[in-house]
């Protein structure tokens, strides 16, 4: 058993802990209102950019002529997938997740004997995938000085993507992020942004428009800033995901450090009633045998 | 019978703009200066560079944009741009980082004629302002 000093000090790490996780749960809190507010903020934007593809996709007479982006280079051979992580540990199963949906879909798409290609946005997702998929890495962008989720920093990510593209480096592209649900609850989502994959979905009116310059040109100017939007979008739920998982981890790990307070204090209590006692009858029966 | 219709700016970030007043909105769309007033036609189209325009009831309104896309649609006309700025907000020294990183764009070779236009456009905008 421990000595008394010990245990003593292990309460006094064990709370110090607690104070830490405490503070790191308040800050993701906050955090967490932010990052939900933009994210709520920011869907208006991708929301109107994918009606107005599908109101012009629909309006397009020529399919086969369409732009390479919506259409895609008829073959499937090379996946580009885009896999978006966070900068910080300490966010519960946050990354694990992400990667572990990736991770099932490199296996498949490698088992269908086609190419993958990585791009690692934040570098926790890096630093679980070089290991196994390290030579597929072709590159690793991490935006740990921008404080917040911005667009600048999804166009850039979405205009090498594009670059990649029309170089003919992959054909299809799928991106992986934690789609914010609740607190709790963080959906890893893939999604096909390359070729544009949006049938079935039914335009929401019938109207026609006037369009100029012509459809093509549009098209052909709009689809690189939905790839951007795209990505910004993943970027906004996944900072929101993010918070809320590392919010609830830090609320169970401070509630683990209570418990294991209380248990430690506990122990610690018996022990020095223990020594009391021991002392007691060690005064005692030195005194009754004199 | 009212002359106005309702105008929304949205930007990746945040709705920018939401007014329901207006009269008249001139736009740079691509293939020149466009004005739009209630029942215009249905029409998509995108802008260069350039400024936009807003006359409403409750005053003169204008914006300074470098790219977007506008739709317009039962008196709704949404414009979407990942760069917007209020001319008022728009000072001397934040018009000239905007000039640099134009003139940087420009000095780059290796874009195509359009994006080239579409420079060139933002560059003398910008100048024109000064």
């Amino acid at each position: 058993m421990a000595s008394l000093d010990d245990l003593k000090k292990r309460i006094a790490s064990v709370k110090s802990t607690q104070k830490i996780t405490k503070a790191m749960k308040m800050v993701a809190a906050a955090k967490l209102r932010r990052a939900q507010e933009s994210a709520e903020k920011g869907r208006p934007y991708s929301e109107k950019m994918n009606n107005i593809i599908l109101n012009l996709s629909n309006g397009i007479s020529d399919k086969e002529n369409a732009p390479k982006l919506l259409s895609g280079t008829s073959q499937e051979k090379t996946h580009l997938c885009v896999v978006m992580t966070s900068d910080r540990g300490l966010c519960g199963g946050f990354n694990s997740n992400i990667i572990k949906k990736a991770k099932s879909y490199f296996a498949k798409i490698l088992d269908e004997g086609k190419e993958i290609k990585i791009i690692t946005v934040g570098s926790k997702g890096n630093d679980q995938l070089k290991r196994i998929y390290g030579d597929k890495i072709i590159e690793n962008i991490s935006f740990k000085e921008s404080k917040n989720a911005n667009y600048f920093d999804a166009d850039k990510v979405g205009k090498m993507v594009i670059q990649k593209f029309e170089a003919g480096e992959f054909d299809v592209c799928t991106i992986f992020y934690n789609q914010f649900k609740n607190v709790i609850t963080q959906i890893p989502q893939v999604q096909q942004i390359i070729p544009l994959n949006n049938e079935g979905e039914e335009s929401s009116s019938e109207e026609s428009y006037e369009f100029e310059p012509d459809e093509e040109e549009i098209l052909s100017n709009l689809l690189p800033k939905n790839i951007s939007t795209q990505i910004f979008k993943a970027m906004l739920e996944n900072s929101a995901s993010e918070q809320g998982s590392r919010m609830s981890a830090m609320d169970n790990a401070t509630r683990n450090a209570g418990e294991m307070v209380d248990k430690l204090t506990i122990e610690y209590n018996r022990s020095r009633q223990a020594a009391i006692t021991k002392e007691l009858i060690e005064i005692i029966s030195g005194a009754e045998s004199l | 019978m009212s002359e106005e219709f309702k105008i929304e700016i949205v930007n990746p970030e945040k709705s920018f703009l939401v007014k329901d007043d207006v009269l008249e909105v001139v736009v740079p769309a691509f293939e020149g200066e466009m004005g739009i007033l209630k029942d215009h036609i249905s029409i998509i189209s995108f802008l260069k560079p350039g400024i936009i325009k807003i006359s409403s009831k409750s005053g003169d309104e204008n914006y300074y944009v470098e790219d977007g896309i506008v739709e317009f649609k039962n008196n709704n006309l949404s414009i979407l741009t990942s760069s917007i700025f209020n001319l008022l907000d728009l000072d001397k020294s934040k018009k000239d980082d905007l000039l640099k990183l134009a003139e940087e764009e420009a000095s780059n070779s290796e874009i195509n004629d359009q994006s080239k236009y579409l420079i060139d456009q933002k560059i003398e905008v910008i100048r024109s302002l000064n």
